[in-house]
């Protein structure tokens, strides 16, 4: 029956949900009731969104759809990037290449950036929960420091490093530090007396205590700082890549602005949208899977 | 002149927040035997879980020294393990690992990990639970949890067992079968143990001795009473035993009528 079963479950998200209903009368009640259920709330999940998304469109259309309309429409972006969305992957000289290298170059300024804001954000709010003396010493520096935007640290970097790159993920890990290190402060200043007590009563050394009890306890909250730190991360390295050039999904934007393609423009903020919301879900999905059970107790 | 197992002599605490100073506790001298069952019983208030606390050594005392099996208590340490009143497991990991974690902190020198894992497994039978060993607390009733949480303790082989107010939060029935599984255990084992509550059914269905707590602040013993009921206990036949109703009308007296909870003393 499971074999059935798992065979069956990915034909119903695909079918519609009038098909998948017919199709239930053949089967064993059990299963059939699991189909349509599984339907049903695809349905109620993605059929609003469905419909927003096609007013929207329709909207827009309507409303650029004048020849001397400053923006295009939709069927507009579709004619003049059809290049550009037909092939992702395409590669040519210099910064001429397809979007999925230009994301790729972004995503990887923003891992190295972002590793090393989560490696040293842990540690430093580690130590500001900690210690009652880091916490009065670091705390009002940071709490200043985070106010700062994210693309006023770069001419200083720039000048730092004199060089683009090292200072597009200087601001990466300048910009996601803040929150993660507040966050993981504020994590390990809450760990309850309760579970301080049993690491006393069994004697759990300082590395044992910080292994066994700290880390997991404040868990929820560094993935808090660090699921912010994520989209920071992503909103900087786009305004950052603007300025200092070379291959990027923010300098492939502000190269379009300054050719006047403006449907290139389009184009590249979809995908901007949707790579931000998936770092989004990869952190909140490895956060869950690493603090499953620690919600409640 | 003998030496008990565990004594307390003339504990004082007195804590200092902002210029004021509160006492909490006052001149309190307690000598328990081996394999003796006492329970401490007080108004809320009454510095019942501070006094805990100064024997498992997550408090220190003023003045006053607490000496176990010879030794001064000055650090908390397993061979005073506590059954904390809200079980204190720890949530992400499961029954089994909450255990094992003492297990091996324990006895990570003197027994090999098959034997750890054997310990493990035997302490959750103890208290019938090795069923959801892989089960995290989250998943499990407050009164299994609490079982977890005494099997913890009971893994580490205390010298001496305390428990907080351990059944304080549940239910009337689950309350019920964990005081049974308690009496059980003891009959088993002859831990010794100091239990605090604040109910007093189970204090004289449990205790060999009951210590009475005066309310705070100062708080002292205010008396000690023999419990000369025979083991095996057995609930129902206690209900309409004399010997059980009198020490029960003994300590109702002396916390209803000789020692009131005063609110304002709050």
């Amino acid at each position: 029956m499971s074999v059935t079963n798992l065979k069956l479950k990915p034909q119903a998200t695909l079918q519609p949900s009038a098909q998948v209903i017919a199709l239930g009368h053949t089967m064993k009640p059990g299963i059939d009731r699991r189909l349509s259920r599984l339907a049903a709330q695809t349905a109620t999940n993605l059929l609003p969104l469905l419909v927003t998304l096609t007013l929207f469109t329709l909207a827009w259309q309507l409303i650029c759809a004048s020849p001397d309309s400053s923006l295009p429409a939709p069927s507009r972006v579709f004619e003049e990037s059809w290049e550009l969305i037909a092939h992702p992957f395409y590669t040519g000289q210099g910064v001429d290449q397809g979007l999925f290298w230009h994301v790729l170059a972004s995503l990887q300024r923003v891992a190295l950036g972002y590793a090393m804001a989560a490696a040293v954000g842990v540690a430093l709010g580690t130590l500001v929960g900690q210690s009652a003396l880091a916490m009065r010493g670091l705390d009002p520096i940071f709490q200043v420091l985070r106010t700062v935007p994210p693309l006023a640290w770069l001419p200083l970097s720039l000048a730092a490093f004199q060089d683009g790159n090292p200072s597009a993920i200087f601001v990466i890990f300048i910009t996601a530090i803040w929150p993660i290190i507040i966050n993981t402060a504020v994590g390990i200043r809450n760990i309850p007396q309760d579970y301080q007590n049993v690491a006393r009563v069994l004697r759990l050394n300082g590395l044992e205590y910080f292994a066994k009890i700290m880390l997991p306890a404040a868990a929820p909250y560094i993935f808090t700082g660090l699921r912010i730190g994520i989209g920071l991360s992503w909103l900087a390295i786009v305004a950052a890549e603007m300025l200092i050039g070379g291959v990027g999904i923010g300098f492939f934007i502000w190269d379009a602005w300054n050719s006047s393609l403006i449907s290139d423009i389009i184009v590249a903020l979809i995908y901007v949208g949707i790579v931000g919301f998936l770092l989004d879900r990869i952190i909140a999905l490895i956060g869950r899977a690493i603090t499953r059970g620690t919600a409640s107790a | 002149m003998t030496k008990s197992y565990l004594s307390l002599e003339l504990i004082d605490k007195t804590f200092e927040r902002g210029g004021t100073r509160t006492e909490v506790l006052k001149q309190v001298s307690l000598t328990v035997e081996k394999g003796e069952f006492i329970s401490i019983i007080g108004h809320s208030g009454c510095g019942k879980s501070t006094l805990l606390n100064i024997v498992a050594g997550l408090t220190q005392a003023t003045t006053g020294v607490v000496l176990l099996d010879g030794k001064v208590v000055d650090e908390p340490g397993p061979d005073r393990a506590v059954v904390f009143q809200n079980h204190s497991l720890l949530p992400w990991l499961t029954v089994y690992e909450n255990v094992r974690l003492a297990v091996d902190k324990v006895f990570s020198a003197t027994r090999n990990k098959q034997e750890r894992h054997e310990w493990t497994m035997r302490n959750l039978e103890l208290v019938q639970m090795a069923h959801a060993a892989d089960k995290r607390p989250s998943e499990v009733s407050g009164g299994m949890k609490q079982r977890v949480g005494i099997a913890r303790a009971l893994a580490m082989e205390p010298k001496v067992l305390l428990l907080d107010e351990p059944f304080g939060a549940l239910d009337a029935l689950t309350r019920a079968h964990l005081q049974d599984q308690v009496m059980q255990i003891h009959a088993t084992l002859g831990n010794t143990v100091l239990m605090i509550t604040h109910d007093v059914d189970e204090a004289v269905l449990l205790s060999d001795r009951i210590v009475m707590m005066t309310n705070g602040p100062s708080a002292r013993i205010g008396e000690v009473l023999d419990v000369p009921l025979v083991r095996p206990r057995r609930r129902i036949e206690l209900a309409s035993d004399r010997t059980y109703l009198k020490c029960r009308e003994a300590v109702l007296k002396f916390l209803y009528e000789r020692h009131r909870f005063v609110e304002a003393a709050e």
